[in-house]
Order: C-alpha cells, then structure tokens, then sequence
C-alpha cells in the first residue's frame, strides 16, 4: 500500500532526525541550568540538574520496579474470568475479553 | 422568581428521551446540558427548596463559589460527553447517562446530608447501567461489584448521617472534620469512608479500574467525569486541612502509575491514572490553604476534561477497531491521524506540559505542598508528575497509536466524536493559556501566576528527561513489553481471597455434615440390621420353642416368684 509507504514514521531517517532533535532540546535544557538563575524553595532545588535528573531516574525506577512487581503480580489473562464468568453467566464466558465491538461497532454502539 | 434545581432539566430531559426517538431525541440531550448551564448561571449563588422531614430542615438547592464551579464543570461535562454518544442508539444508555449527570447535580448542590444522601445513591444506582449497558458478562459481574462498594459507601453515610443528626441537631451540609462529636460519636470516620470509597482511596478503589475499562466505549466518558469528583467536591466541602488526607492524596498519586505501566488494557491505564490525578485533589484538599483547595479544584476542573480527552480517544479506537489492549494496537496514527492529534492534546494536558491545561493547576497545589513544609510530599509528587507523563503522556499514545504497525483496519471515527473531543482538546488549550478564565471562577481569591521562568524551565527539564527515559529504555529494549495479562491488586481479596476461602469454608461444612449424615444412617442401618437379625432364619425370634421347654419356663417363673414370696 502506498499509504504506509509514505507514512512518516515508518522511514527511519526521519525517526532518527526526530530523535537528534529531541536530544539537543533535552541538552539545551540541562545547560539553561547553568544560565538562567532559579528561584528556590526546597533545598535539594537548587542543585544544578536536580530536575532532569529526577526526571530521568525517577521513570527508569518506576520501570524497573513496575518490571520486578510483573513477577509477582501477573497472572493470565483469564484468571478471574475463568470461575466469575462460568459462575454467573456461563453462556458468555467466550465474550470475556473480545470487546463487543467490531470494526462497524457491536451491539452496544449499534 | 421561577427557580429551578439544576438536576431538574435532566431528569426530565431523560423522561423525554424515553419516548423521543431520532432527531428529537438528540436535540433534548445537547440542549439540556446548555439550556442547564444558562438556568446555574441565572442562579448564581444563594439556597432555595427547604422542605423539612422529621423536624429537620432540609435545603434542595445551595450554591457558593465552590459548589458553583462543579456545577459549570458537570454541565459542560455533561455536554461534551452527550455529543460524543450521539451516534449511540441504545434507550438504556441513554436515558441512564442524563440521570447520572443530573444525580452529581443534585450532590454538588445539596444543602443538607440527606439531600446528599439521596443523590449519593442516585449516583451508584444510574451510573451502574452504564456498565451493564456494554452487555457481556464481564461488565455484568464488575458491575455488580461497583455496585455493592457504592451502596456500601452509601450505607455509611446514612449511618454517619444519623449520627450527626444526633450530635448537632442539624442536618446541614459543611464542615464535618475527623474529630466527630462531643459524645465520641463516629460520624466524622464514617462520612470520611463514605467519601473517601467514592474517591477511590487506597485498598477502596478497586471499583474504579475494574468497571470503568468494562463500560462501554461512551459510557467511560460519562463515569469518568462525575463519581469522582462528587467526591472531591463532597471532601472539600467536608474535611479540608485534614492532614491525614495530605498522605492519602500522596499514595493515591504514587502508587497507580506503576499498575499503569505494566497494564495491558489502555482503558484500564487510564483508569489507574485518574487515581493518580485524584491524588493530587485529595494532598490538595488535605493542606487546606486557599491555595490548596482553589488548586485542588482547579485540577478537578481541568481533570475531567483531559482526562474526559483521553477516555473519548481511546473509545474512538475501540469503537473502530473493537481492541483496547496495548498489545493488539499500534501504527494507527496512519488511519486515525485526527485522533491522534487530539488523544496528544489530552496526553499533554495530563502531563502538566506549559500551555496545557494541567500545568496551570498540577502547579498550584505542588506550589501549596512545599510552602506548607510538606518536602517529603512535594517529592512524591513530584514523582508522581513524572509517573503521569511516562505512563499517560506517552504510553497511551505509543502504544495504540505508533509502536509497531498491527495493520488493523481502521478509519476516524464518527464526526459527533471528533467534534466532541475537538470540544475537550480546545478547552484544555484555552486554560492552559488563558488560566485567568479559570482562576476568576475558583472558590478563594488569590494571585497566582503559573508562567514564570523558573516554572516552565523545571517542568519542561522534568518531562523531557522522563521521556529520554522511555527512549532508553525503549531503545535498549528494556520497557516492559505490552502483555496480555491480569494484575493483582487489592481486589484480588474480594475476587479471589474470599470466594475462595468461603468456598473451602462451605466444602469443609459440607464434607463434616456428610459425615455427621452418613454417621447417623449408618447408625439406624446397624440398629435395623441388629433386630432383623434376630428374626431371621435361626434368629433368636424365628426359632420353634418346644412345648416341655416352655412348660419348663413356666415352672422355672413361678418358682423365681415363691421364692420373692418367702423373702
């Protein structure tokens, strides 16, 4: 199709443009902690960097530790579906998860 | 003067849809909500409607600054949400989501807690059939659930009510505060709860994230604007500068973004993040500044529109492409480049970017945290504003819209939900870049100003290095992938804890009845087979007795009594 062809993001040169200027602003960023004078309230504030810096190891923390709870808290993907549903509504224990609507919307959009 | 009630136009409005059909009947929907807002207007602040049950005096209609802004903010809610349903043809849904507009109408502006109470329970009772409206049989069993935790919290309200009748003599709608009456009654813990069930506090709010992901694509919209925020409204009204509500409001903020992270269903993303975003209310509401609350309200405000945003977006890609989960999505922005456009509108609005319209109000109540000396809290939040923007600003767009192309078949949605959610994304650009149109409505005079330079810098250096994160880790390949999966959480206790250990209880009864049964049957058995052996071929009673022997016996009895005789 010539549509996902042109689509801008499936061309990689453009994806790493994008990338090279997300890296200068976030550059640019960091520096203008240098430049521009902040006020401050809180004394951890006033380190050079503490916001991008909190930023950054705050989401890779969160990552990692939301990786590590998958170990104990995943479970498949029908693991109260299977008793709930043959509980209460047997009939529909295949419409579980297969969200009502299809392409032209399901019965509850018709 | 004619006054009317607020809630009044939409009760009646939903009498009308019953009957109407068609064009009629989405001309009364999308003018209600108008001709609503015109009459709240004319209003303006003041009480009407006393009545009075059992010599106490009950008020149906009180407005002040506070309530005020929540009633603007529900009808244009209201509005919004009725123009992204119009395409639905379903009565019940229909007629369900007016009253449930109307019910948070009556909460906001009840002047007393029965009035409150009445609504309270209108809410749970019209908002639960916008989840069974998506008919499957999971929606029906996660409707139930919501619905007992919202009677429940009903159910404590009554009851903390009645005690409050009891301490004060008066039923009248303010300031309840934890420290309860003279006589040590409990009311002020019990309405707390009561709220605070309604707010999705920690180890309550199970309801949120279970059934809103199972409603139907428009039904969402609707939930996601009034529960809630009747509970922001009720706690600030309530309990404001209760402290313990600043450490509520921090975990409710902390906590849902890691659930957010590895959370396959967007919906459900979505979800954990209005907890999040009710988190930020609640530390508000907690400091009790004016501030505080103007901040806490504020962010109410502009919540239920992006967050309304974000719900709508990701409804328009299950309405087209019948899949929600993270990893069955991606490559839409091919087919659905509207939508996409207006679903980063509401990312960058959730995520406090400058000139959206969380920056203006995330940044009043961070500002009231620190200058309270809450340090610990400001850091939380601050967290937590990064958390926001990795799991909502940029997970939900990545992964339904870019990531890897699933080749879906797909086309914009219906235009009533493009115009709806234009609406959303126009708004939340208005105030973030006009923020005095909202401040001038905001409950406490103030003089904040959300652009300085300081504050851009910070929090533009906050989320772009939050996102250099995700482009790390997602470069290195070390972002969670999208799996289809469950995750436990509290209400595995009452999903699965429970059910279980009631089952093991009643097979435990069960099995020691049997035994105790089947003890006593075969305790009959034995007596039944000990006499009929006795008459049984050669049994004691079957045998044939010689005449001597009997004869024999005879003597034997009367000798025996001769003998009893002498002694």
């Amino acid at each position: 199709m010539s549509v996902e062809k042109q689509a801008f993001f499936d061309n990689p040169n453009n994806i790493r443009w994008m990338l090279r200027i997300f890296y200068s602003i976030c550059a640019l960023l960091f520096a203008m902690d240098f430049v521009i004078h902040r006020h401050t309230e809180f004394r951890w504030e006033s380190l050079p960097g503490f916001y991008p810096m909190y930023g950054f190891v705050g989401c890779v923390i969160l990552v990692f530790a939301a990786k590590w709870m998958r170990t104990f808290l995943m479970r498949p993907e029908d693991y109260y579906d299977k008793r709930e549903l043959t509980d209460n509504t047997a009939d529909e224990q295949g419409q579980g998860h297969a969200p009502t609507a299809p392409a032209a919307g399901g019965p509850a959009d018709v | 003067m004619f006054e009317i009630a607020p809630f009044i136009p939409f009760f009646v409005a939903a009498a009308l849809v019953l009957v109407l059909r068609g064009r009629a009947r989405a001309l009364v929907s999308i003018a209600v909500p108008i001709l609503g807002l015109a009459n709240l207007w004319l209003l303006g602040s003041g009480s009407f409607g006393q009545y009075s049950i059992l010599d106490f005096d009950l008020l149906l209609f009180k407005a002040d600054r506070l309530s005020l802004l929540f009633g603007y903010l529900f009808h244009i809610a209201a509005l919004i949400s009725v123009i992204y349903a119009l395409h639905v043809r379903d009565t019940l849904q229909q007629v369900a989501s007016l009253l449930y507009a109307g019910s948070a109408l009556g909460a906001v502006f009840a002047g007393d807690l029965l009035t409150l109470f009445i609504f309270w329970e209108l809410l749970a009772l019209t908002s639960v059939f916008l989840v069974w409206a998506r008919r499957t049989g999971r929606a029906y069993v996660a409707g139930l659930r919501y619905f007992t935790l919202h009677i429940l919290s009903g159910l404590l309200l009554l009851g903390g009510m009645v005690f409050y009748g009891q301490a004060n003599g008066t039923l009248e709608f303010g300031r309840i505060g934890l420290e309860g009456g003279p006589d040590g009654s409990p009311y002020g813990w019990m309405i707390f709860i009561a709220f605070g069930i309604k707010c999705a506090f920690p180890f309550f709010h199970n309801w949120l994230t279970d059934a809103y992901p199972e409603s139907t694509p428009t039904g969402t919209v609707f939930l996601s604007a009034f529960t809630t925020k009747v509970a922001v409204y009720a706690l600030a009204r309530a309990y404001p500068g209760t402290e313990l509500l600043v450490y509520i409001g921090a975990t409710m903020a902390c906590f849902p973004i890691f659930y957010a992270v590895i959370e396959n269903d967007l919906r459900r993303v979505l979800a954990y993040s209005l907890i999040n975003q009710l988190g930020f209310m609640v530390v508000g509401i907690g400091i009790g500044t004016s501030l505080a609350i103007n901040g806490a309200v504020a962010h109410a405000f502009n919540d239920v529109i992006f967050k309304g945003l974000l719900f709508m977006s990701m409804g328009a890609v299950l309405h087209v492409t019948g899949k929600i989960n993270g990893s069955e999505l991606g490559g839409l922005y091919k087919k659905m480049p509207k939508t996409t456009v207006l679903c980063i509108i509401g990312a960058a609005s959730i995520s406090a970017f400058p000139l959206f319209s969380g920056f203006v109000s995330k940044s009043m109540v961070m500002s009231a945290a620190i200058k309270n000396g809450h340090d610990w809290v400001w850091l939380i939040l601050l967290f937590a504003s990064a958390g926001v923007f990795h799991h909502a600003g940029i997970k939900i767009p990545y992964f339904a819209f870019f990531a890897h192309d699933a080749k879906l078949p797909a086309r914009e949605p219906p235009a009533n939900m493009l115009v709806a959610m234009s609406i959303a994304a126009a708004l939340c650009l208005t105030v973030g870049i006009y923020p005095q149109a909202l401040y001038s409505l905001l409950p406490y005079e103030m003089s904040y100003t959300p652009y300085d330079v300081t504050h851009v810098l910070t929090q533009l250096q906050l989320l772009f290095f939050s996102a250099l994160a995700f482009v790390w880790l997602n470069l290195r390949h070390l972002y969670p992938p999208e799996l289809p999966s469950v995750n436990l959480d509290v209400e595995w206790i009452y999903r699965r804890l429970v059910p279980d250990a009631m089952r093991a209880l009643f097979n435990r009864l069960f099995a020691l009845d049997n035994r105790l049964r089947s003890a006593a049957v075969g305790g009959v058995e034995r007596l039944v087979e000990g006499v009929a052996s006795h008459h049984r071929a050669d049994g004691v009673m079957a045998r044939n007795w010689l005449t001597g022997s009997m004869v024999a016996g005879v003597v034997l009895l009367l000798g025996v009594y001769l003998v009893l005789g002498w002694v």
